[in-house]
């Protein structure tokens, strides 16, 4: 994937030493930002995306011409108000949005990185995406927020950078994959690497795209991110334009018809080999490891207030995965507020239009953010 | 405003750190936040009300004092606060247990169940007591371990806790507890507020 026009990209001039021990260098951040920053430069939100997200958060994505991945929560007025506050957000190293990324030429050979890409993780994301703070000249975020993979972006950032940021909301997510994670994730990525158009990853440099294997991916994935209730009511056993059963392989299902149009739409916007990599980073995110079995360790320096929110049909990454980060903030005297909001729409809630989860992030936000004026 | 607001606020020290058990709406935490300038937190069970809390930009968790407590090390709080809720819990023992450990001092507040009008209802009725402060009927009521003044009392002497000071609420008027006065405070006293301690 070219980078195209509409995309905004730093080049990150300081090198940055992978987890897998490889330093990069002079490596392409794209990002997009909405709202103002104040004369301050007290009002910055950075937004982490998740798996399947980019840096256009919000209003038109100007490649896919589809709205935003967090237009109901961001935006004029609304729970991140751009009225109010300068969101910040990055497409992540390894994806193919405009970020150093499989896609990109590799320099040295001319030829696509593909697999020789290095593995990332999701701490060389927030430490490449760092830099955003440094290049807006912004010493304190007020807030990182994040969903799912966003959620895990902000509890490393918090660890890594604990002075950088004044308040944090994980959402959705977890501080240590679990098998069950890495499982689903593994099946995303044998369908892929099994599609013949994959070719060891070189498929870029042919005219062929694994579209077939990215879109079973996808559509494994996709069931993850909604609840058994959101699915029975949603589709139920209901026909898809017939009568009754054809007796075949066809999408009888209005349930098989709409993965399939899932999956064939994802392949339009998304790169193979970046699916594997992001997933990758997701299951190597393990920061209760990282600190020893001891995830309070994390957050020990930080004066950082947390907002913690879970869904109650979300399976993917259930509440109580998020409470154990409360458990974990609670134990050390780290400010932390949790609800679990009340939604049948799964995983994917923080995506979508649930007034509850919508009005709680709203009110901490611009409560935090009076305070936080009150006091400095 | 609940009427023992204003005697709690009066217990706990200024600039303090206070932990409100099933706080409820957050009314008593933004009281003690405009009057006595604490760092507080909340925990409440209730989905609608911690969303009410956080919009008043209080810092509480959801969650259930019999389970989620023990996520708070030994002296995280200079209080803790349970306002008029130990007789809904399943085992109000344990919960002290957790109050003291959590807190190094502990508010407790109870509906008296020796207050004349419960008495006066059992006795004449001959129905379970329903009264404003408690107004469920026997089989839908939260309160399942209801007890008097002079119960509390008792019950510090059996799990062995010590209370520092003790209040009635009569009339909204308050007045302190002593062993000479418990047998008329017990009568009289819609609420006893207690502040607790470990022996």
């Amino acid at each position: 994937m070219n980078i195209r026009e509409n995309i905004k990209t730093l080049i990150i001039e300081k090198p940055l030493k992978l987890d897998c021990g490889q330093t990069i260098i002079k490596f392409p951040l794209a990002y997009e930002t909405y709202g103002k920053l104040n004369e301050n430069k007290d009002n910055a939100i950075l937004v982490f995306h998740a798996l399947t997200g980019d840096q256009f958060v919000t209003g038109i994505n100007p490649i896919t011409r589809k709205d935003g991945w967090w237009s109901y929560a961001v935006g004029s007025k609304k729970s991140i108000d751009t009225d109010k506050y300068f969101v910040i957000c990055a497409n992540v190293i390894g994806g193919c949005m405009g970020s150093f990324g499989p896609s990109h030429e590799n320099p040295e050979t001319k030829k696509i990185y593909g697999t020789d890409f290095p593995v990332i993780t999701i701490n060389d994301m927030v430490n490449a995406q760092v830099n955003l703070l440094d290049f807006f000249n912004i010493k304190k975020l007020f807030s990182v927020v994040g969903g799912s993979m966003g959620g895990m972006q902000v509890l490393q950032f918090v660890s890594n950078f604990p002075d950088k940021t004044k308040t944090a909301v994980p959402i959705a997510c977890t501080s240590s994959h679990s098998a069950q994670n890495i499982a689903f994730n593994e099946l995303g990525r044998q369908a892929i690497t099994a599609d013949h158009n994959w070719m060891n990853g070189k498929y870029n440099s042919k005219s062929t795209l694994p579209d077939k294997g990215l879109a079973v991916a996808r559509m494994a994935a996709h069931i993850t991110y909604l609840s058994k209730k959101g699915l029975q009511e949603k589709f139920g056993r209901k026909l898809q334009e017939r009568d009754d059963l054809k007796f075949g392989f066809d999408a009888d299902f209005q349930i098989e018809s709409y993965l399939r149009y899932q999956g064939s739409v994802f392949v339009d916007r998304f790169d193979a080999n970046s699916y594997l990599y992001i997933t990758r980073a997701m299951d190597y995110f393990d920061l209760v490891k990282q600190f020893d079995g001891n995830l309070s360790n994390a957050f020990k320096k930080t004066e950082t207030k947390f907002f913690v929110m879970s869904f109650t049909s979300d399976w993917l990454y259930p509440t109580q995965e998020n409470k154990d980060i409360v458990i974990a903030l609670n134990a050390i005297g780290v400010n932390v507020g949790f609800v679990e909001i009340e939604s049948d729409k799964g995983h994917d809630s923080f995506l979508l239009e649930v007034p509850n989860f919508l009005n709680a992030l709203k009110n901490f936000l611009d409560k935090s953010y009076v305070e936080s004026n009150n006091e400095s | 405003m609940k009427a023992e607001y204003n005697f709690i606020a009066n217990i706990i020290e200024k600039n303090s750190t206070v932990l409100d058990v099933g706080c409820d709406d957050g009314t008593l935490m933004e009281f003690l936040r405009k009057n006595k300038n604490v760092n507080i937190r909340g925990i409440e069970i209730s989905k609608e009300k911690v969303q009410i809390c956080i919009a008043k930009g209080l810092t509480v968790i959801e969650g259930n004092a019999e389970l989620d407590l023990k996520q708070f090390p030994k002296n995280s709080f200079d209080y803790v606060v349970l306002g008029q809720t130990l007789q809904a819990f399943i085992n109000p023992e344990i919960v002290i247990k957790e109050l003291l450990r959590v807190g190094k001092k502990a508010i407790v507040t109870i509906p008296n169940f020796g207050n004349w009008k419960v008495r006066l209802d059992l006795l004449f009725k001959g129905t379970m007591p329903i009264t404003s402060s408690l107004p469920h009927e026997w089989y839908n009521t939260p309160n399942i371990h209801m007890c008097t003044i002079k119960d509390f009392v008792k019950f510090s002497e059996t799990i062995n806790f010590k209370i520092v000071k003790s209040l009635a609420l009569i009339n909204k008027n308050i007045s302190n507890i002593s062993k000479s006065n418990i047998f008329l405070k017990n009568l009289f006293g819609e609420l006893g507020i207690f502040l607790i301690e470990n022996k």
